[in-house]
């Protein structure tokens, strides 16, 4: 049955429960052929497993998976035009790193697999390498054949599972960037699991925060990051001051958390429509300022005492506690502002527009 | 003076366990040596247990003694076919036991361990009745049977150990890179297995080989095995050829070891 | 094709009988065996072991549970004398196996697969002849003899009724040495496997939790090992029990183990309802034992 290889993936209501307990529940997804999108989700989200019933390494209970046209729901994992990068690698430990690579073209009885191959190890620099067994490569070398292998054979859909899960800080700063050239290069759809939200952010062009087996959110990076549209995601991206609060007028919120009431300015397009009782204003540490001198009237302003300083070089970072308790992150650039002292008074500022409001978690 | 004293107890304390080691190889290795010393003996009259003259008289009138090259025939092919039988079984056993979750997994696996709890006396008696009960007489037949009975346990459990160990991810990548069920079991899943059968196989073999008492109970008069050959000439006085088979065998053994050792470095060092 | 069905549910269903329908043809043909050739046998035993009758006259079942009384009123001393035998030769062969497994495991270093060989190769010397060594390692003026004369070994073993009159061969220690000697590889296979799944950082994080050298042994390697020291010791102690080589070529009329008698009663006295009484007596008495054993020792999951 041939083709036309269109990478455009689409889960239609897709489910996977394991007796009582739902992994997956029931999601809606489409992935634009040639982009490069990322699953993200704290571990048991139901992630991995979406993605290997994509993969066909895993039965969906309800649900269909379509590849452009096609339903390929009820094929099996050979026959679908999808590779995956395990997260363990999953290198043949008996075969050499050229069998390796070129198993996948071998199946699909292609004729030149050999050169295919080794220009697919050349893209990963380790065409030196080919004649060895997997146990003598490093771990970031065993990632880049497990890539090579996955994508020599042009799948429609290129699947990574958490790849990058085993390496350490330094050389997965690389990778990701060795891996967006190679998506650039190659133009394969690329749909990446990960719990590592700035790797996903890195990277993906679009990214879908899922919980509990559902997609939370979906979005690009910068969308999903200045405007969550859950606390969820609020939190799982990036560290976010949470006040809760009540609209009492067009532009004007209270804070619940005391009585009486500190009222706060709110910009109205924050605002989301469908949400009313439990909102919270959220705010990020890098969008708090510390106000020197006197802030301006439509501007919030918070008064707290500093219960905790750290210097980090690039920043300052602090923790101020509010009259209610609640202790506020903010993080000052390191751009030659005056620094505030451990326990003295502060009064905390930001531009309403830069804020966010959601619903209670 | 003192401290000599304790530098000597402090490698002594280090080392122990190596020599303990080297002491109890060496302990394991005795009866062979004296095996294969014996095996040169020229003894005086029958029982080749005292040391007389140095001869190589039994090596090269290896058959010799009337029934013994038969023996170790017939003993030498039981082996084969029963680790054969064994071997392809018993892996079938471990695949469908290791990989499949099904009700009486648990009972499955109590009656695989069932004929390693059970005395050699009792397994072969036990036979023995059920030959007499439905009048089969004894035989290479029943031998096999018998064999391959005891070696089955025993395979099982190597190669599910074997298959235990290995990662399910490297099946699941073979599925993922377009290979069908059946190409994924013999382009990865037996390569990776087969170590695990190879031991399995090797240990069918070894133990249908030593095996006296199971075949004493289960083997017809004309059906003489290697041991059951020597547990009769012992009475009498074995034969040195005896002890030119078993130095043959031991030797054997390694140099079967030796070989696929070095075949396996030889690779390695190439690929490094 | 594409949205002519609705959800995945007749893949699953196939699926399913698959699941059932491989195993069982993987397990077919072990389970014919086992069945056939170990269920079947044993069901004989026991039954034979409640006939009455004669070879010549033919055998009757009439529940004759008198064979057991007159089987163990007969060879009460030759069974009793048979697990402590093996019991004893199993004692030691895990004293002796277990440095050993640490050794190969840890300390051998590149050695490593030559001294497996070592410990496996005697397996393809025959058992008897290994044996048969030992009857000429132990002989009475040998080398071996004299050292643990001149030693007061002998002398010793005399005083703790082991050696009874001054001969190694022919004694209870002649045929406990060759038990320890004959199974030792079996336990020390199963021993290796489990000590070499010990990390030396285990060793090195006890000793800096401030652990002697006794206290890491028994509160951490002896712990990780003890799946292989339940799988070495029955499989060291089960055939042990059984076997009759040993006594009879090391040992004399006064160390004869069960097995020579269900042995004897079965293959020269013809006298069927006795040994399989016997058979099934032991049988019996070793899965009570082993079932108990590794209960308290919690490696359920062995098996």
């Amino acid at each position: 049955m041939q083709r036309i290889a269109t990478g455009e993936l689409r889960l239609v209501e897709l489910s996977r429960h394991y007796g009582d307990f739902v992994a997956v529940d029931g999601i809606d997804l489409d992935v634009p052929a040639g982009s490069f999108f990322a699953l993200l989700g704290p571990s048991g989200c139901g992630k991995t497993t979406t993605l290997r019933m994509v993969a066909g390494l895993e039965e969906p209970s309800a649900g269909r998976i379509m590849l452009g046209a096609d339903d390929i729901t009820n094929t099996r994992a050979h026959q679908r035009r999808v590779n995956t990068v395990f997260q363990s690698y999953a290198l043949f430990p008996h075969l050499s790193i050229i069998d390796n690579v070129g198993f996948g073209l071998r199946r699909l009885k292609v004729a030149d697999w050999k050169s295919k191959a080794m220009e697919a190890l050349a893209m990963v620099k380790l065409a030196d390498r080919a004649n060895q067994r997997p146990r003598q490569l490093s771990g970031g070398m065993q990632q880049r054949v497990a890539l090579a292998r996955a994508i020599v054979n042009r799948p429609e859909i290129l699947l990574l599972d958490e790849p990058l899960g085993a390496l350490d800080l330094k050389l997965r700063r690389e990778m990701q960037i060795e891996l967006k050239r190679i998506q650039s290069e190659v133009g394969i759809t690329f749909i990446h699991v990960t719990h590592d939200q700035e790797e996903a952010m890195t990277m993906a062009d679009t990214v879908a925060v899922m919980r509990d087996g559902h997609i939370e959110q979906l979005g690009a990076p910068a969308e999903l990051y200045d405007r969550p549209a859950t606390a969820f995601v609020a939190n799982f991206l990036g560290k976010s001051n949470l006040i809760p609060i009540e609209l009492i007028e067009p532009g004007v919120a209270v804070i619940t958390a005391v009585t009486p009431g500190v009222k706060i300015p709110v910009a109205p397009q924050t605002i989301p429509a469908t949400i009313s009782e439990g909102l919270h204003l959220g705010i990020r540490p890098e969008k708090v300022h510390l106000a020197s001198g006197g802030v301006q009237d439509d501007r919030p302003q918070l008064v707290g005492q500093v219960s905790d300083v750290s210097f980090t070089g690039v920043s300052t970072d602090y923790l101020v506690r509010l009259e209610w308790g609640q202790e506020f992150t903010l993080t000052q650039p390191n751009d030659g502002t005056s620094r505030a002292r451990l326990g003295e008074r502060v009064t905390l500022t930001w531009d309403p527009k830069q804020a966010f409001v959601v619903g209670a978690d | 003076m003192g401290s000599a004293i304790s530098t000597a107890l402090r490698w002594l304390r280090k080392h122990a366990i190596i020599i303990i080691g080297l002491l109890i190889i060496a302990y394991i290795m005795l009866p062979n040596i004296v095996v294969i010393i014996f095996s040169f003996n020229q003894p005086v009259g029958r029982r080749n247990g005292i040391w007389h003259e140095f001869s190589f008289n039994a090596w090269t009138h290896i058959c010799a003694p009337a029934g013994m090259c038969d023996a170790v025939g017939l003993s030498l092919g039981i082996g084969v076919v029963a680790a054969l039988v064994a071997t392809v079984i018993g892996t079938m056993a471990a695949f469908a036991l290791v990989r499949y979750r099904f009700r009486g997994r648990g009972t499955t696996n109590l009656l695989v361990f069932f004929p390693m709890a059970t005395p050699e006396v009792v397994m072969g008696s036990s036979l023995l009745t059920l030959f007499i009960a439905v009048g089969v007489r004894s035989g290479i037949a029943t031998i096999l049977i018998a064999h391959i009975l005891f070696t089955l346990s025993f395979v099982v459990t190597t190669v599910k150990a074997r298959v235990a160990s290995m990662d399910p991810a490297l099946e699941q990548a073979a599925a993922d890179l377009y290979a069908t069920p059946s190409q994924a079991f013999w382009r990865v899943t037996f390569p990776l297995a087969a170590p695990g059968i190879a031991a399995g196989a090797l240990l069918a073999f070894a133990l249908s080989f030593d095996d006296y008492i199971v075949t004493s109970f289960n083997a017809g008069p004309s059906t003489i095995t290697f041991p059951m050959y020597i547990w009769g000439a012992a009475q009498k006085g074995v034969p040195v050829q005896v002890n030119v088979i078993g130095t043959i065998m031991f030797l054997g053994a390694i140099a079967i070891v030796a070989i696929a050792q070095g075949i396996g470095s030889r690779k390695s060092k190439v690929e490094a | 094709m594409a949205f002519a069905l609705p959800g995945a549910r007749p893949r699953k269903s196939a699926k399913r009988r698959r699941g059932l329908f491989v195993p069982a043809i993987l397990l077919l043909p072990a389970l014919i065996w086992l069945v056939f050739f170990f269920v079947v046998p044993t069901i004989a035993l026991a039954s034979q072991s409640l006939q009455t009758g004669s070879i010549y006259q033919g055998f009757q079942f009439t529940w004759a549970f008198s064979n057991y009384t007159e089987a163990l009123s007969t060879y009460w001393s030759q069974m009793v004398r048979s697990f402590i035998y093996a019991a004893s030769a199993t004692v030691f062969t895990l004293a002796i196996g277990f440095p050993l497994a640490w050794f190969i495991a840890h300390r051998s270093g590149r050695f490593k697969n030559i001294v497996l060989v070592l410990v496996v190769a005697p397996f393809f010397t025959n058992f008897l002849i290994r044996t048969l060594a030992w009857q000429t390692i132990l002989v009475d003026g040998g080398f071996v003899a004299n050292v643990m004369k001149a030693t007061g070994i002998t002398g010793f073993l005399n005083w703790i009724g082991l050696v009874p009159n001054d001969s190694l061969l022919g004694s209870p220690f002649a045929v406990i040495c060759g038990l320890i000697y004959n199974f030792l590889p079996f336990m020390v296979l199963p021993l290796y496997t489990s000590v070499e799944r010990i990390d030396q950082r285990y060793l090195d994080a006890a000793a800096d939790l401030y652990s002697n050298g006794w206290n890491t042994f028994w509160k951490v390697i002896w712990p990780l090992s003890l799946p292989g020291v339940v799988a070495g010791t029955l499989l060291t102690f089960i055939p042990a029990v059984g076997d009759y080589i040993n006594a009879k070529i090391l040992g004399n009329a006064n160390t004869t183990m069960v097995g020579k008698v269900i042995e004897s009663e079965f293959l020269v006295n013809l006298n069927y309802p006795i040994a399989a009484a016997l058979s099934f007596v032991l049988m019996i008495i070793i899965i009570v034992m082993v079932s108990a054993y590794v209960r308290a020792a919690g490696t359920e999951e062995l098996v």
